[in-house]
């Protein structure tokens, strides 16, 4: 399949696919370690879904904010947190980007603008929306990429928060990613509207577009796009990309419920594949370039995962630590 | 000294707020244009404009979840949820969201926000209008929870509250408003987690917060006519709760009741009675006692819902019954 690469040089073409590779081999290593049981509790993998942090989290400015979901591992590499800090928080040491405490789901750094993976879907919504009227109040002018699942538009906290933003003229760019699977459940199977979400986006007048999720490109451009507008001051947008996750819902999910046949004709359109297909068809990405960054991804990745193993665990007085605030 | 109500003096925590701070901005429903459903933001949305009072959707959730994120972004937001009843429809973000955020991010994350909220039954609402809930969410790490009885505590508290980087529910008993009290006019603060002894005594201590404070200081005169001596100690904060100011009156009076609104089935009364049994055994003369609501929803008609909530007299009795005084 071949893809667009619009707008995109060589060292663009080349950093973007090196982040998706990151994003697949840490998650790859994630479950094996979690078979291991050196991870523990949940595990929610972004196998298949890279091209969407990879496209739509680099074009962000570096004091926008980023809201998102507990399958929050890629949007996590893509804002640039040390995966050293990530697999260190997955394993449950003290040097984990949320010391330890707040695991896989609830990946923090403020530093960088990241402001937490959210495990109770929807929950993530209004808070977005409260970061952007911070940045309203204040006058400045910042963006929230807001990410979040299909199963969350039928939350309550959806719909109060996209009318929020738009009643509020808030500066949110809505990013749902829509990989068609609420658990188990097909989202033709729980929404009334049917599959294609972004249209309810248009009961609160927020400019909303429907983009494929599988291609970096696009989901890269449309994204530049939309936050341009967001920044104008507008409002939110809201997009919608079809993506597909190739592991279960979680490290507990057998995946029952859906056909292999299925998954392997979403594995055919794989994000990584296709992409360094055009990006090579097109020139911008070597032979001698994709065994390099396979070469460093793999280095990045152990390196973290030493990093973890011999990090320390939270000190036992840390239990009591930042319960409140001084 | 100035003789202010509890509205007023609510008001005026506000408005030295929002003339000293310019990330606080309330918001909340209704507080703009029809100043409050208990009239306690009347002639702010003149005076500060819109959005610094910041009328909202009906939509708890969503807008207690604004607030989050506002105070996160550097805000200091108040909010005001109409009434805590209410509340139950941002559960998620209260208890899921701003009560856990610091401690998942390491100390990342920090919220300074207040809920403001109307609390308390009396006032035949009916069932869904009459609740008080508080006692659940001081049952949660993260959360601050505070009820002022009177003007002088409402001021002082209040101030703490909004001075705090931590999310804060201040809650207001609807029939406290009108009651009127003296204010310092110098400035003063009340720490949060510090509880008053709002009557001494040497017999028994009776352990109350909100409105039924009043409802206690009623029994504790009926009874120092029949020569009992009674003690009135005053919560006003359920968390962080002042054990030490609890324990030391028992120490010293040896009888304990505890006098909550709300139902007695699992109410914050348990936690305060267990808390005396595990510190004051010892100096213990007889049981702890509980006086609470009836373990019914509250009816709307006047003698029924009178019914339900303590009085003077059921305290009366419980501490004739239970200590023979």
């Amino acid at each position: 399949m071949s893809l667009s690469t619009k707008n995109m040089d060589a060292e663009l073409a080349a950093k973007l696919f090196e982040l998706m590779c990151l994003i697949r081999r840490f998650e790859e290593e994630s479950a094996r370690l979690y078979m291991l049981g050196k991870i523990k509790g949940f595990l929610h993998l972004y196998i298949g879904e890279e091209a969407v942090a990879a496209g739509a989290i680099p074009p962000l400015r570096e004091d926008d904010y980023i809201v998102t979901h507990y399958r929050d591992h890629g949007h996590a590499l893509a804002r640039g947190l040390k995966p050293n800090a990530i697999m260190a928080e997955l394993m449950g040491k003290e040097t984990g980007c949320s010391g330890g405490k707040g695991g896989s789901m609830h990946l923090f750094d403020t530093e960088k603008g990241f402001m937490g993976g959210y495990a109770i879907v929807g929950g993530q919504l209004p808070i977005a929306t409260g970061l952007a009227l911070a940045i309203k109040q204040r006058g400045q002018d910042q963006v929230v990429a807001c990410f979040f699942g299909d199963g969350a538009v039928n939350e309550g906290e959806f719909h109060e928060a996209l009318n929020l933003a738009a009643l509020w003229k808030l500066p949110v760019l809505f990013f749902l990613e829509n990989n068609l699977y609420g658990m188990g459940t097909h989202v033709e199977r729980s929404r009334a509207g049917g599959k294609d979400i972004f249209d309810a986006a248009s009961a609160y007048k927020i400019p909303a577009k429907q983009i494929n999720g599988m291609d970096l490109s696009e989901v890269r451009e449309t994204t530049i796009d939309a936050l341009n507008r967001v920044r104008s001051g507008d409002g939110p947008v809201f997009l919608e990309a079809i993506c597909y996750r190739f592991r279960g819902h979680s490290m507990a999910d057998p995946s029952a419920y859906r056909k292999s046949t299925e998954v392997d004709e979403w594995r055919d359109k794989d994000p990584l594949e296709s992409f360094k297909q055009t990006a090579s068809q097109q020139g911008l990405l070597s032979a001698e370039d994709v065994l390099r960054i396979s070469d460093s991804v793999e280095k990045t990745v152990k390196e973290a995962i030493l990093f973890g193993e011999e990090s320390a665990r939270p000190p036992a007085e840390s239990l009591y630590e930042h319960v409140y605030a001084e | 000294m100035t003789e202010i109500t509890l509205r007023d003096a609510v008001s005026k925590g506000l408005r030295e707020a929002l003339d000293r701070d310019d990330s606080v901005f309330l918001m909340g429903e209704d507080i703009g244009a029809y100043a409050g459903a208990y009239v306690v933001t009347k002639g702010f949305f003149d005076e500060y404009g819109p959005e610094r009072i910041r009328d909202t959707p009906i939509s708890e959730s969503g807008v207690v979840g604004a607030a989050i994120g506002a105070a996160m972004g550097g805000m200091r937001p108040i909010v005001e949820i109409m009434t805590v009843n209410f509340m139950l429809l941002a559960m998620d973000q209260i208890v899921n969201h701003a009560a856990k955020l610091r401690y998942m991010s390491n100390g990342q994350i920090t919220i300074p926000m207040v809920i403001r909220t109307v609390t308390g039954g009396g006032a035949s609402l009916g069932a869904t209008h009459s609740q008080m809930f508080e006692g659940w969410f001081a049952s949660v790490p993260g959360l601050k929870v505070v009820l002022p009885s009177d003007p002088y505590d409402a001021l002082g508290l209040l101030r703490s509250c909004i001075s705090d980087n931590n999310p804060v529910i201040f809650s207001e008993h609807a029939l406290l408003y009108n009651i009127t009290g003296d204010v310092p006019d110098e400035e003063y603060t009340i720490p949060l987690g510090k509880a008053s002894v709002k009557r001494e005594g040497a017999d028994v201590t009776i352990i109350a917060y909100s409105r039924m404070v009043h409802v206690a200081l009623e029994a504790a005169g009926a009874l120092s006519t029949k020569g009992v001596s009674v003690e009135v100690v005053d919560l006003r904060t359920l968390r962080p709760l002042d054990v030490d100011t609890i324990i030391e009156s028992v120490k010293k009076t040896g009888r304990a009741v505890v006098v909550e609104e709300t139902w007695k089935t699992g109410g914050f009364a348990g936690e305060i009675v267990s808390t005396i049994q595990e510190r004051s055994f010892d100096y213990l003369d007889g049981p702890v006692l509980r006086v609470g609501g009836i373990d019914v929803p509250t009816p709307y008609s006047e003698d029924l819902e009178a019914a339900v909530m303590p009085t003077p007299e059921r305290i009366i009795d419980a501490i004739d019954n239970g200590f023979g005084l």
